[in-house]
């Protein structure tokens, strides 16, 4: 050894060390908390929630699920904002949740892979907003319980859109021309999302076009979508739209905190934006695109489900009933007391004071007048093949007919699978 | 001839070997010992690695949509169809000339603060240490770091303040593809976290490099610098710097957790495991063609790994130092 050397690292040394520390990784990842806190007496339930940006959520659901006195229900605030691909793999395992919410998707129905819940929720179904029922219903079975509906739109400071001399948009290139005109040196004019997709629904139904037709066809394909998607990329390219914020499209900080004129943002969001700016705050739907162009609003929301293959459906399914039909005082403050969102039960509904006047109605009447719910044939796989679409189209600059062409090809392939 | 030597102190008994028992146990059960402190790697090594990777080329054989037990053998189809995936091809290309890159980088940069921490007089440990410790941090919370804060596109971004002083407008580092900025996200991210770990290696090698050497130089007439070098320190290193490279392109080639969780919803900068994560984890939940894409890659490091052994000579031993 080399007189300049005295310590003993050596490669093997080093390598040990780091392969024990790998070991040691590996074994603490065995014991990590599976979700089973394993009661014994009773039902051990587990469920999935993605995790709502909303201060007092998670406590919420940890509340109500405290309050069930027939199962021990654990559950996995799950956060990050890929949940689907947490979601996905971990129902396939043995420490699959038995409860989850989700959006509704066919490819969970064909796969056997969430139960039937008609009969928890037939006796109420009356009381259920007819899309948030049809929405989920396959072959006349219903197959979860709509929690919260979501509505998407636009929000902008009426304030600053009077220092430009800007109207609010009526059209996709009105919206473009007031973006130009509302950017500054400290404000840009609009904020669609860090990669543009939240976007995506609206862009194909405010050009006419829809995501499938009745027969489960693509319909999103069409001159006017490409046209569309053409604007986007100069809207893109324009420097004035709001690109790598730190927060992204379903947190309001940026829009609060002055960094743009206009967000794309959920209805969940109002009362921190009405907060932080007052009267100071508008709201408008996606504009039209091309000439035979109409106004639309995302209808997002979640739903529960059970896991059909999991050990204690039954359990499960009796513990969604409790809470999500029968608990209307949790739904009421699930619902409204955080962020807002709009009660599937019409019962609830009627006597939400909180969504009768002022911003909060005007969203509601943007959700029921240009709102677009969940399609449960448009699937996650779908969603992603438009989400390469407007990466390739109007991030990267390529021809958008070749893009929708491209995804037609991975979307017909997924429609194969579920429709034959 | 009489057999018998009469024992007295001139010639004493022969020592009879001592019973040792203790020791004896333990050597009795050498095959006892080697499993025991192999025993638990190999467990976990069969568990954790042999069994997922027979599973896999298992799963690669079938349609396994939304299912790790399927039931419809289907041949090479999902290679088939894995290698006419546009979006897998491309990214093992991208990878290729990622790792061209990042490789040579990497250990240019380790050995270049190797080399400054093996000179350094005064707080060596301190600036060993300073260097090593990003290795300690995880892929996740460094791609947050850098993507929220010091590369977010808002005029008070870190970088964006930065290029502000010298009066450039501000740049959409991550979500504009054009030009490539990511890789600058993305290639400044990997160097602070890889590079430490790697100076370390080869200050270990540099402080095993005789001083003889370089005394026999200097009489020699060798000057200083370059040429110490080049001809001394850098063929000494040799052993090092082949397992170097190697680790650097296995690593560059499993690249995943800064690419997802820095370009989301991209499709450029795609590593060939975000790729597959895709298919088989993602939204497509097709367990059978993600395994086939898995074997494929496993496949490619493997040649890769061996065609490097073959011209750089790793594992032939201390002589090719």
């Amino acid at each position: 050894m080399s007189a300049l050397s005295n310590n003993n690292w050596s490669r093997r040394s080093l390598f040990r060390a780091a392969a024990g520390m790998a070991a040691a990784g590996t074994l603490a990842a065995c014991g990590s908390n599976n979700g089973r806190s394993g009661g014994g007496s009773g039902d051990s339930l587990t469920q999935y929630f993605h995790a709502y940006g909303e201060a007092g959520t998670e406590q919420a659901i940890k509340r109500y699920a405290k309050a069930y006195k027939d199962a021990n229900v654990t559950t996995q605030w799950i956060t990050g904002s890929n949940f689907e691909n947490k979601l996905f793999p971990a129902l396939l395992t043995k420490n699959a949740p038995d409860v989850f919410e989700f959006h509704p998707q066919l490819q969970l129905v064909t796969s056997g892979q969430v139960a039937d819940l008609s009969d928890i929720i037939n006796p109420v179904k009356d009381d259920f907003n007819p899309a948030d029922i049809a929405s989920h219903t396959v072959d006349g079975k219903i197959y979860g319980v709509r929690m919260i509906d979501d509505p998407q739109f636009f929000y902008y400071r009426p304030s600053l859109f009077e220092k430009a001399k800007v109207e609010v948009p009526q059209t996709l290139e009105e919206l473009i021309e007031a973006v130009n005109k509302l950017t500054t040196d400290k404000v840009k004019g609009a904020f669609l999302g860090n990669d543009i997709t939240p976007v995506q629904s609206p862009l194909i139904w405010s050009a006419g076009a829809d995501t499938l037709n009745d027969k489960n066809e693509i319909a999103y394909h069409t001159d006017a979508v490409a046209e569309g998607l053409g604007q986007l990329r100069k809207l893109f390219t324009s420097g004035n739209l709001l690109l790598d914020a730190p927060a992204d499209w379903w947190d309001p900080s940026a829009f609060t905190q002055g960094l743009t004129a206009i967000q794309w943002c959920g209805m969940w969001a109002m009362p921190v934006i009405q907060k932080a700016l007052g009267d100071d705050v508008g709201i408008f739907p996606f504009p039209k695109v091309g000439s035979a162009g109409k106004f639309s609003v995302t209808n997002g929301g979640w739903s529960m489900f059970v896991n059909a293959k999991g050990d204690n459906v039954d359990a499960a399914k009796e513990y969604v009933k409790w809470l999500w039909i029968d608990q209307k005082k949790y739904q009421e403050d699930w619902a409204l007391s955080y962020g807002f969102h709009i009660p599937p039960r019409t019962s609830i509904a009627q006597s939400a004071t909180k969504l009768k006047s002022g911003l909060p109605a005007e969203g509601v009447k943007l959700f029921s007048e240009y709102g677009h719910f969940d399609n449960i044939g448009w699937t996650q796989a779908m969603i992603a093949a438009i989400n390469d679409v407007i990466a390739n189209s109007v991030r990267k600059g390529g021809s958008p007919d070749a893009a929708l062409s491209a995804a037609d090809k991975k979307v017909n392939a997924e429609l194969k699978k579920l429709f034959g | 001839m009489s057999t018998t030597t009469k024992i007295d102190l001139a010639n004493p008994a022969p020592a009879k070997p001592e019973k040792a028992r203790p020791r004896r146990g333990l050597r009795a059960n050498a095959t006892l010992n080697f499993w025991l402190f192999t025993g638990p790697f190999l467990i976990g090594l069969i568990v954790f690695v042999f069994v997922p990777m027979g599973w896999s080329i298992y799963l690669s054989f079938f349609e396994a949509r939304f299912t790790v037990s399927p039931s419809s053998f289907i041949g090479f189809d999902n290679y088939r169809a894995i290698l006419d995936n546009p979006d897998f091809t491309g990214a093992l290309v991208t990878f290729t000339v990622f790792a061209a890159f990042i490789v040579p980088t990497t250990w240019a940069l380790s050995l270049g603060l190797a080399l400054l921490v093996h000179r350094i007089r005064f707080m060596k440990a301190f600036f060993r240490s300073v260097f090593f410790l990003p290795t300690a941090v995880s892929y996740v919370a460094a791609a947050l770091i850098w993507k929220m804060s010091i590369f977010n596109g808002v005029r008070f971004g870190m970088a964006n303040t930065v290029i502000g002083w010298f009066g450039f407008e501000n740049v959409a580092w991550l979500a504009n593809p054009d030009p490539p900025w990511y890789w600058l996200v993305i290639v400044t991210l990997r160097l602070w976290l890889q590079a430490g770990f790697y100076m370390i290696l080869f200050l270990a090698a540099l402080q095993n490099i005789p001083a003889e050497l370089y005394e026999a130089a200097a009489i020699d007439g060798a000057k200083p610098g370059w040429q110490t070098f080049r001809y001394i320190t850098l063929p000494q290193l040799r052993a090092t710097s082949t397992a170097v490279i190697l680790l650097l392109l296995i690593a560059a080639y499993q690249a995943f957790d800064e690419f997802w969780n820095l370009l989301s919803k991209a499709t450029w900068g795609q590593p060939p495991l975000v790729e597959l994560y895709k298919t088989a984890l993602g939204e497509n939940q097709d367990y059978g063609q993600g395994s086939a894409g898995a074997v494929i890659l496993t496949l490619l490091i493997l040649i890769i790994t061996l065609f490097q052994g073959k011209i750089m000579g790793f594992g032939r031993g201390e002589e090719a130092k």
